[in-house]
């Protein structure tokens, strides 16, 4: 299991080694909404560090959701996706080396360049820490519970719009924890709590969203 | 032994479907009969709250939908599981029959919410916990009904869809409880959806009339539209 899980998730990361403008997209995606909300709010410092927490929040997950349709679609178009379903290996462990991969090659460059959005929005420097924080743990439950979405919605008309529709609802509850615990560190409160629970439900998505996701893409390739 | 038969001949759509009409039939006429009865004592017999005045009428179907809201949705989740796990035809049907009875009544209850707001609050809408945990739920129903819609294959329809709906019901508690959560911090204003604190006999009386009203109006509109899904597929 563990071999399988180290060889899906190589070959993951291999093939978007390969076509690196995909993952930039993404990151490219992050950073022109965060940059757009001055565009619409306006400039005043206090306003854009009052709203810095949620927009670096939301961007994130909407950055994260649109590289999600790109999850099974190219391994289900080329056959792979079959031969994992047949293969010997537990699906549930090659649908968590797939999210892995996604995570990390999505995810974890948001949580590298969110410092300098936040930046952009006058974000005290002693805020950057949690901000990182509550998105490396926030990010991979995207990852998880978006992955499930991606799977219901494999090679469906639509697909897309559909998946926002799917997931961004279950979303919630991150977003609300991730940005809820910067605002607590800039109200000049302890964070712990927040990033706690958003380090709950990573534990529980990342224990049960394999199993829902293997399930899916079963449902999905039948 | 012989009522677990009876369970199994009914999971057949076929002799489902007339036992399915009977059913309606009456639950619709026990709905009609109770909202009748509802209705009135709503509109005649309860009094008039001392803080709001007339305005708090509102509340018998306001209630009521939002009870019927997040019901239906454990409802449709129960039928799903069960279509899911025993691979019944019939489960997965009741599943898809229950969805647009449930998002018409957390719309009714947001729409309910949103004038009652208006005079009592002075907003139409407030991000208040339960609002807000009542308009995701709203969404999850669409999402549930836009991905059964968006598959052809009837079969990977009504399993995509189960499975949807389970992880939702996994959701919802935690939905709930960080917007909860998240209300509280962020609320500055605070508007509270709490009433007098006793309320009247007849007030209650009303309230209860309109949700087996309700209920029995649910039940009956999803056998009829079992009915057309039975009709459509076998």
């Amino acid at each position: 299991m563990i071999s399988a899980i180290r060889c899906v998730l190589r070959r993951d990361l291999l093939l978007a080694l390969r076509r690196p403008s995909d993952v930039a997209t993404a990151l490219l995606f992050f950073v022109i909404v965060a940059s757009l909300f001055p565009l619409g709010v306006g400039a005043e410092p206090n306003q854009l560090r009052a709203i810095a927490p949620g927009v670096i929040w939301v961007s994130a997950l909407l950055s994260s959701m649109l590289s999600l349709a790109r999850l099974f679609a190219a391994d289900h178009a080329d056959g792979t996706l079959e031969q994992q379903l047949l293969g010997a290996a537990p699906l549930g462990a090659v649908a968590a080396a797939k999210v892995l991969a996604h995570w990390l090659v999505a995810g974890l460059p948001l949580v590298a360049i969110a410092p300098v959005i936040a930046l952009q929005y006058d974000l005290p420097a002693p805020l950057y820490g949690t901000l990182a924080l509550s998105l490396l743990l926030g990010t991979p439950v995207l990852s998880f519970i978006g992955a499930i979405g991606a799977a219901l919605t494999l090679g469906l008309r639509g697909g897309g719009v559909l998946l926002a529709l799917l997931v961004l609802p279950l979303y919630v509850p991150v977003l609300i924890f991730g940005a809820g615990s910067v605002d607590m560190a800039a109200a000049g409160l302890s964070a712990l709590g927040q990033l706690q629970v958003l380090a709950a439900l990573l534990v529980v998505s990342a224990a049960f969203a394999p199993w829902a996701i293997a399930a899916a893409l079963r449902i999905s390739t039948e | 032994m012989s009522s677990s038969v009876k369970w199994y001949w009914f999971a057949s759509p076929q002799t489902f479907y007339p036992l399915a009409g009977r059913i309606a039939l009456a639950c619709a006429v026990g709905a009609a009969a109770l909202a009748a009865a509802g209705l009135y004592v709503s509109f005649f017999v309860a009094p008039t709250d001392a803080q709001q005045g007339d305005a708090y009428r509102i509340i018998f179907i306001h209630v009521a939908a939002a009870w019927m809201s997040m019901f239906l949705y454990v409802v449709m989740a129960f039928w799903a599981a069960i279509g899911l796990a025993f691979n019944t035809r019939l489960s997965a049907m009741m599943a898809s029959a229950i969805a647009p009875t449930g998002a018409m009544f957390t719309f009714v209850a947001l729409w309910t919410g949103a004038l009652w707001g208006r005079p009592t609050w002075g907003a139409y809408w407030v991000w208040d916990a339960r609002l807000t945990s009542e308009l995701i739920l709203l969404f999850l129903y669409l999402g549930f009904m836009a991905l059964q819609a968006a598959i052809d294959d009837r079969r990977r329809a009504d399993r995509a869809g189960a499975l949807l709906a389970i992880v939702g019901v996994v959701n919802v508690p935690i939905i709930y409880y960080s917007v909860q959560w998240w209300n509280t911090l962020h609320q500055g204003a605070s508007v509270s959806l709490t009433r007098a604190p006793s309320m009247a006999t007849t007030m209650l009386t009303g309230m209860l009339l309109m949700a087996l009203a309700f209920w029995l109006y649910s039940i009956a509109a999803a056998l009829v539209r079992v009915r057309c899904i039975i009709r459509e597929r076998e």
